[in-house]
């Protein structure tokens, strides 16, 4: 079973399985466990899929995560593909589906996850980490906490340093 | 200026602990190098030809006199013995060893120094105009924005990884434009609405590189609260549409030109709709907490010294020149702003030795409230020189060789490291500022040809800013071999335009007579008091060809 790094740095077990895109003309190979399918696919067959909770999404990182505005709580698990860690796409898109469409479901990073990314991908609003599977897990939780505070605000914290120096 | 308070200590020193733990994982191998090529670079560590080279900030070119012995320390203990200032008012080291990069940035960090964020696809250092808060015509300073364009981009959460780098800079004179803002990913132009209110003109997609652009204006008027949620509308629409595929079409300038201005604009102007009121919106307070950092020194109540500096002047005809170029007006009666060359003919542009940032710092002190900026010309300034004690300071700087007096004249050269120190060079840039620094060696005909800005780049990547050179100089690879294309009428201020292409390339020994050429079509068809800038635009580029490739 795979392992996945949450928030606090933790390992969990875990079996959702990311379903890649299928060809051109070819349908979606499902497997038994709990599935994350592409995200205009699930949107294309949402009656299908209404009410399942092994059944999440993911983005790739040129996707537009809009599509699925209104949408997203319906979602157990949305995952965020980082094609190449130096891909830095996937950012933008959790900060957009955590903050600006209210997501509040687990938002899982998958793909090129390494260490030192860990912490922005945890103030972007990503609150698990498929890590790629050479790099050591037992460090993650040091990674996850190199700065105990930033200057900006994101979807960790409303507040800016300009406005908590003012308190 | 700027001074840390506890959380700022607190970040950088968690920096240093982060960059010691990358150091020591990629050494011990569990980072490859693509891997730690990132983390590197967002701490200004290139591996250059010969060693690593380590690029500091210095936050929109301030430094304090402790700084500076520090910096000079460091040269001495880690380096050899000296230190060069880039053309984007940081400084560089050109020998430091892999291992020692982060003690190197542990006694940095304890007068308040770092690196972070001067290399890699990121936010870089913002810039502005090294005499700001000094100077009389400028809308307000400048400084305190940089401060705060600082803190929001370090460690940006989603922006560490753009297509490509960023950099943005900040100008607030009305007349000049010192900080080249329009060549920049950011220009934001310091401005007054019709109300009074302070605000920023924004100009996105300027650059230099391979597709030398002006940068167009995307917002008129953006009112100063509303600074950070707008970059970061303009950095999220980037960040997801800017090209990733093509490293030279990743910058800025391409999305905007590939969705036109107006495009752009508007799609920034749909994204700020959403976070225009987020928490990231500035609030007066915060503004004014950092305006605190920056008020004025303890100027003397003094008159402008007219009558002593007069015959000071005529008593010495050296100190005459220095005064005519080198020092500037200034905003206090009796006060005036000096800038210390560092083009010395036979020193590299922008070199110092561990003895001269020392020397500096104690001239700061004693002169100018402990306090210097660099400047993307890279030279130093005093910005706070009692006009009666400027001919002891020009009596103690010339022996040090910071007085020639050749400021913005043609051998006042802008120059980057070139094929001598940078492994993307594709030809040497020091040699060729030398041998025109000595082809023009007669002061008096110097000053005749008034301001010339001549700048040379080692590659495409123009970090010596060939493109908006008056006459700019840019080195190319022709067969393995080193050669030099010319270009005539950019300017980097105001006015600010991409030089155009000369003809075909020269050959290294060659270029004295070029230049000279070129100066010679100046003199020859220049009316009056008429800039080199103004006869190149009136005549056009054609006399010029023809008298050089005759
Ligand atoms: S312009 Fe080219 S040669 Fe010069 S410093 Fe930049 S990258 Fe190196």
């Amino acid at each position: 079973m795979p392992e996945v790094i949450t928030k606090d740095g933790a390992i969990k077990q875990d079996s959702w399985v990311v379903v890649s895109r299928p060809e051109d003309g070819e349908s979606l190979n499902m497997p038994e466990q709990p599935a994350l399918i592409p995200a205009d696919l699930w949107l294309a067959g949402k009656e299908h899929f209404e009410g399942r909770d092994d059944i999440g999404v993911w983005f790739d990182s040129h996707d537009e995560p809009e599509i699925l505005e209104g949408l997203v709580n319906e979602l157990p698990l949305i995952a965020v593909n980082f094609p190449k860690f130096a891909d830095g796409r996937g950012y933008s898109i959790a900060r957009l589906l955590r903050e600006r469409f209210g997501y509040e479901n687990e938002l899982r990073a998958i793909g090129d996850v390494l260490l030192d990314q860990l912490q922005f991908m945890k103030r972007c609003g990503f609150d698990s980490y498929a890590l790629r599977e050479d790099k050591d897990a037992s460090k993650a939780a040091r990674a996850l906490n190199f700065f105990s505070q930033g200057y900006q605000a994101a979807t960790d914290t409303d507040v800016p340093l300009f406005r908590r120096r003012a308190s | 200026m700027y001074v840390y308070d506890e959380h700022d200590r607190q970040i950088a020193a968690e920096r240093v602990a982060q960059f010691r733990d990358q150091t020591e994982r990629a050494l011990a191998g569990e980072l490859s190098e693509d891997e730690f090529l990132p983390l590197r670079l967002q701490n200004g560590l290139y591996v250059q030809r010969l060693a690593p080279m380590l690029r500091i900030a210095v936050p929109y070119g301030m430094l304090r006199s402790e700084q500076l012995r520090r910096l000079a320390r460091v040269t001495r203990d880690y380096d050899k013995g000296y230190a060069h200032f880039t053309t984007r008012q940081n400084v560089q080291l050109n020998w430091p060893a892999l291992e020692d990069v982060p003690d190197i940035l542990a006694e940095l960090a304890e007068v308040e120094m770092h690196a972070n964020q001067t290399s890699g696809n990121c936010i870089r250092n913002t810039t502005t105009d090294q005499f700001s808060g000094v100077q009389v015509d400028e809308v307000a300073d400048p400084r305190p924005y940089c401060e705060i364009i600082r803190q929001w981009s370090t460690f940006h959460p989603e922006f560490a990884f753009l297509p490509r780098k960023f950099k943005v800079a900040v100008n607030a004179s009305e007349k000049t434009d010192r900080a080249a803002i329009q060549v920049h990913d950011i220009g934001l132009q310091m401005v007054r609405n019709d109300q009074g209110e302070l605000g920023f003109r924004v100009h996105v997609g300027g650059g230099l590189g391979r597709t030398p652009m002006v940068g167009p204006v995307i917002r008129e008027f953006l009112p100063e609260l509303d600074l950070l949620t707008y970059l970061e509308a303009v950095l999220r629409v980037y960040n997801r549409y800017g090209r990733r595929d093509n490293k030279f079409k990743a910058r800025i300038k391409i999305l905007v030109k590939a969705l036109t201005p107006e495009g752009f604009a508007e799609k920034v102007e749909a994204e700020w709709s959403h976070i225009k009121d987020s928490p990231t919106r500035l609030t007066r307070e915060a503004i004014e907490r950092i305006q605190g950092y920056f008020t004025e020194p303890a100027y003397d109540a003094l008159e402008n010294a007219t009558e002593l500096l007069a015959s000071q002047r005529f008593d010495n005809r050296q100190f005459d020149q220095w005064l005519s170029h080198n020092v500037d007006s200034h905003k206090k009666p009796g006060y005036a702003i000096v800038t210390l060359t560092m083009k010395k003919t036979g020193t590299p542009p922008g070199d110092v030795s561990d003895t001269q940032l020392e020397q500096i710092a104690e001239l700061a002190e004693q002169y100018s409230f402990g306090e210097v900026r660099v400047t993307h010309q890279q030279n130093v300034v005093l910005a706070d020189v009692r006009q009666d004690q400027l001919f002891e300071l020009w009596q103690s700087i010339e022996p040090m060789g910071f007085a020639t007096a050749n400021l913005n004249t043609l051998t006042d050269v802008i120059c980057c490291p070139g094929g001598d120190y940078c492994a993307l060079a594709n030809a040497k840039s020091i040699p060729v500022a030398e041998s025109i620094q000595r082809r023009f060696d007669d002061k008096d005909f110097l000053y005749d040809l008034g301001d010339i800005d001549l700048n040379i780049s080692g590659c495409m990547n123009a970090c010596g800013h060939h493109h908006v050179g008056n006459i700019g100089v840019l080195g190319v690879d022709k067969k393995g071999a080193e050669f030099y294309q010319v270009s005539l009428g950019g300017s980097s201020h105001h006015d600010a335009t991409i030089g155009k292409i000369l003809g075909p390339s020269f050959a290294q020994e060659d270029m004295p007579d070029v230049i000279a050429k070129i100066i010679d079509v100046y003199v020859d068809n220049r009316k009056e008091e008429e800039p080199f800038l103004e006869t190149y635009r009136r005549i056009g580029i054609e006399p010029f060809k023809e008298r050089v490739y005759a």
